[in-house]
């Protein structure tokens, strides 16, 4: 079947199988920022924006997209990269596979509350697992960027 | 004599000229990782980022059943469905033992695994290979395949396993490449045993003895990036294998003996790789793309799911170990014996070297005793493999050791760090461990040049809030606060065993590449090594560029494991910055007709011994590569290195614990630990590394609780039913980096990359006893647990 979406600003078609789910989709269809690392929604490194609500791709119908908005960490590459820049500043990036994923969170975090506190940052964002980092370093680096972006 | 280029260029051995502390320029510098905004922003790095698009889908059947006989396969129905490529099984080819673990030459492993095999050992154990043009396809046709199987009984107990009648591994082919103890027909896959004075006497001697038996569980690595790999041939009829492993050049050698190959025809690519931790250190899906790429001629990819990846790559050795240790009154620690029953499942990979870092790594820290014994087997059963995770055998051993120790404290009334300190290993000490007990072998007899445990242990006192007359308090009705702390050591890189080595050619423009063999896994090793280079060559960090792990483009490593990396890979890429600085020198000097002794380098121009200048980078760069006539050349340098010692990193930690006595839940509040890693080549690399380790260290101490059902198969094959921790499930996590400064390392670094897993299950354990009077024995302390010793010792004070 062939889906109309609109990815990352661009229309496209992607064709997919009845049952497929978006992370695979997307892959196929090229967007391989988009990670697979459960497939069962557990980790959060598939994480996307439906018409700007993150969910995890890997658990989403590649159907239900259809007809709307979907927007990967490539589309949002200006504010990932100005967050980038704190998260490696801190040295906090380790494989860098739950990163993309885990960036659109932030960045969805960040239009959702104002001033969180640390508590509130490891809620929102505890659904994005990451083996490597000890999540020390991502908290630094978050309220550091969330501080920058205030003044 | 204070400008680095004015430094003579010493042509003694390295081990003859020891480094000194000093200012760097480059390293110790928490530089950015070179990789990470690319990845940050999601750009294509990972193995299947990569993966050809006309390439077949590989799916694997595999086996339901914990130990079973393929009586039968019958693909037909398979080989009908639209799409199928081709469904290879055990008929199909050589059948040649090989082992999994990514190791050396020969593999202290037991060589007694097959592709494909008649028998199957445990519940996910490899049966056919599927390969169709799409997923779901491969996946649909792996499921159309019927195969009949002689279902036997299996060895799920790892406790009752040896001279178990049912035998694991009866096959004639299978073999030890050297004397490991290797004895298939008792369910035994290693053996080890050493002794120094004698354990009975010094026992009986002890005015205090503690006795206790430890469990460990087979923990599972969940690196975020499942297994993954792609072939093709190439122009040539080569086979290129991109895969996610830690070990390329370990993972060719080992492809071309399974596969009856010549060396020469295989290339081996690493691209970025999603967190290893060791589960990538083996050869889990390498054969099965070859294979299907070799028999179709196609390019083939495979991707493991995530269940697959928890049922059929590898999880940590399973452990129990029985400790007796004795001493004096004084506080002065005479013996420790240490008997260690290891499951490595249903394949011996890593069965013998991670057994014996349970005593190596551990044993040595309480170097004064006067008796120690250290010995046992490595059984096999019919479960998940285990392989190398992180702290291998170091984590199992140090949970009994700073256990028991912690427990002769409590017996003697001392304060725990107390009793460490007097009787711990010191700067400048050796210990008989390191000269009997290497791994896989005999060690090296090694003196410790840097260790700076007393400062670990003083600053993170200060950090915890130490008082040894308040490690337990109530903090509020049903809740006890307690703390809790562990000592550890590793190793930096297997002593005479690995060897790296690295290439720096000079481009034109003046710039620099570096090639290596060693595997970035996501720890910033690239950046490490561009850092060392760039600091001996005296040139701008922005000058080099770094390419890694390729078997036909880069020079030998033998990859990433055993805290090698900085250590043994970087001094590599020293040896290869000392040789391009004489290289471009004699080059400068052939042209000038000057003497090289007399030639300084800034790191942009060469200068005569007046100080003027005779010629910059760029221009050399550009006259040996155009301009030179005759004298034109590529200038480049290879270094290698070998260690003849691993200084161990030290770390002391520290735990600060609230158990609910209701429940029995522990939550981990605060977790302090400071390192002596030697010089940090990057301290934000050295302290991420340190706060990952110590992270999943928790999770081994308190979360992750590995279940199988009666028949053997993995309940715990998801990750939310084996739940790594999360953003949430820890409070604070502090690292600080000791000033050290190791005299063999490369700038004075040793490593970091797996003492941090080392100390949270025994200082947590420490902590609950302290908060409860029940010492856990047994990881991971669940609620249940940890609610059964405080009912357990209710009972006892009733
Ligand atoms: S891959 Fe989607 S949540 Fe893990
Ligand atoms: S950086 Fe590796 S999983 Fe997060």
């Amino acid at each position: 079947m062939n889906l109309n979406v609109n990815i990352n600003g661009v229309a496209r078609v992607l064709a997919c199988n009845a049952g497929d789910m978006l992370c695979d989709a997307l892959r196929s269809a090229g967007y391989t920022e988009v990670k697979k690392g459960c497939g069962t929604g557990n980790c959060g490194v598939c994480t996307i924006l439906l018409d700007g609500v993150p969910v995890p791709s890997c658990s989403t119908i590649a159907g239900k997209a259809d007809g709307r908005e979907i927007t990967t960490i490539r589309g949002l590459e200006k504010e990932a990269s100005e967050f980038a820049d704190f998260l490696v500043a801190e040295g906090a990036d380790q494989c860098g596979f739950c990163t993309p994923g885990f960036t659109m969170m932030v960045l969805a975090m960040k239009r959702e509350l104002v001033s969180p506190s640390e508590g509130e940052i490891r809620h929102y964002l505890s659904g994005n697992l990451c083996r490597c980092s000890g999540y020390e370093g991502h908290l630094r680096a978050i309220k550091k960027y969330l501080e920058a972006s205030r003044e | 004599m204070s400008e680095p280029w004015q430094e003579p260029i010493d042509e003694r051995p390295k081990e003859q000229k020891p480094q000194e502390p000093r200012q760097f320029r480059e390293v110790s510098h928490s530089i950015p990782k070179i990789e990470g905004k690319g990845l940050v922003t999601g750009r294509p790095a990972y193995t299947d980022d990569f993966a050809p698009r006309d390439a077949l889908y590989v799916a694997l059947v595999r086996s339901p059943h914990a130990f079973a006989r393929i009586k039968s396969i019958d693909a037909s129905k398979a080989l009908a469905l639209p799409g199928v490529a081709c469904v290879i099984t055990g008929k199909d080819i050589v059948r040649i033992p090989y082992t999994r673990a990514g190791q050396g030459d020969p593999e202290p492993s037991p060589r007694d695994k097959f592709i494909l095999d008649e028998y199957v050992r445990y519940v996910g154990d490899e049966v056919a290979i599927v390969a169709a043009e799409d997923e779901a396809t491969a996946r649909k046709a792996s499921s159309l395949i019927q195969v009949s199987y002689e279902v036997f009984e299996s060895v799920l107990d790892f406790e009752k396993s040896i001279d178990n009648p049912i035998v694991i591994h009866p096959e004639q082919e299978i073999r030890e490449m050297f004397p490991i103890g290797f004895e298939p027909r008792r369910n035994i896959a290693s053996s080890y045993e050493m002794n120094v004075g004698d354990v009975g006497a010094e026992l009986a001697k002890s005015d205090v003895v503690v006795a206790k038996s430890f469990l460990t569980q087979a923990q599972s690595h969940v690196a975020m990036e499942p297994h993954t790999a792609f072939s093709y041939l190439d122009l040539h009829g080569r086979l290129v294998i991109y895969t996610s492993t830690q070990n390329p050049f370990h993972t060719r050698r080992i492809l071309a003996q399974a596969l009856d190959m010549p060396l020469k025809d295989i290339r081996i690519v690493k691209p970025r790789i999603g967190g290893g931790f060791g589960s990538k250190q083996h050869i889990h899906i390498e054969p099965f793309v070859a294979l299907v790429t070799l028999r179709t001629g196609r390019p083939a990819r495979l991707a493991l799911s995530r269940k697959e990846v928890f049922e059929s790559t590898f999880t940590r050795h399973q452990m129990r170990i029985s400790m007796r240790a004795g001493a004096n009154r004084d506080g002065t620690l005479n013996v420790l014996d240490m008997n260690v029953l290891s499951n490595t499942g249903a394949y011996g990979e890593h069965a013998l070297t991670s057994f014996m870092v349970v005593g190596s790594k551990s044993l040595p820290l309480y170097n004064k005793v006067k008796a120690v014994h250290f010995g046992g087997n490595v059984v096999y059963t019919n479960k998940v493999s285990a392989g190398a995770f992180r702290g291998y055998g170091a984590v199992q051993g140090n949970f009994a050791i700073e256990s028991t120790v912690d427990e002769l404290a409590h017996a003697l009334g001392m304060d725990p760090i107390a009793f460490r300190e007097k009787n711990m290993i010191q700067e400048g000490e050796k210990s008989e461990v390191f000269r009997i007990m290497g791994e896989g072998g005999e060690g090296v007899d090694m003196a410790i040049e840097s260790c700076k445990l007393n400062y670990c242990i003083k600053r993170g006192k200060e950090l915890i809030g130490w008082d040894p007359k308040r490690l337990a308090w109530e903090s509020a009705p049903g809740k006890v606060r307690a703390k809790g702390m562990a000592i550890a050591m590793q190793g930096s890189g297997i002593p005479l065993v690995d060897m790296g080595s690295a290439t720096l050619t000079l481009q034109d423009g003046g710039w620099f590449t570096l090639r290596v063999g060693a595997t970035d896994l996501g720890t910033g090793s690239d950046t490490i090594m561009v850092q060392i280079a760039a600091e001996e060559l005296g040139v701008p960090f922005s000058t080099i560029s770094v390419y890694s792990s390729d078997t036909d483009n880069t020079p030998f490593d033998v990859g990433a494991y055993a805290s090698s990396t900085t250590y043994v890979s970087g001094n590599a890429v020293l040896d290869a910055a000392r040789k391009m600085k004489k290289v471009m020198i004699d080059a400068v000097a052939e042209h000038y007709g000057c003497e090289a002794d007399m030639i300084g380098f800034d790191g942009a121009n060469f200068m005569a011994e007046d100080g003027s200048v005779l010629v910059s980078l760029r221009d050399l760069s550009f006259d040996t590569l155009y301009h030179n006539g005759e004298h034109m050349k590529t200038l480049t340098a290879t270094g290698s290195y070998t260690g003849p010692k691993s200084p161990p990193p030290y770390m002391a930690g520290f735990a600060e614990i609230e158990v609910d006595t209701e429940t029995g839940k522990v939550d981990l509040l605060n977790y302090v630990a400071v390192v002596d890693c030697g010089t940090p080549i990057n301290p934000n690399l050295a302290r991420v590394q340190a706060e990952g380790g110590l992270l999943q260290g928790i999770g081994m101490a308190l979360f992750e609780n590995v279940q199988y059902t009666e028949k053997g198969r993995l309940l715990t094959n998801t990750i939310m039913s084996y739940p790594i921790p999360s953003r949430e499930d820890v409070g604070k996590i502090t690292v600080e980096l000791a000033p050290s400064f190791e005299p063999s390392g490369p700038f004075g670094a040793k490593s970091i990359g797996e003492i941090g897993i080392d100390t949270p299950p025994a200082a947590i354990a420490n902590a609950i006893r302290n908060a409860i009077g029940v010492r856990l024995t047994e990881t991971p302390f669940t609620p249940e647990r940890v609610l059964m010793a405080i009912r357990k010792a209710a009972q006892g004070q009733a």
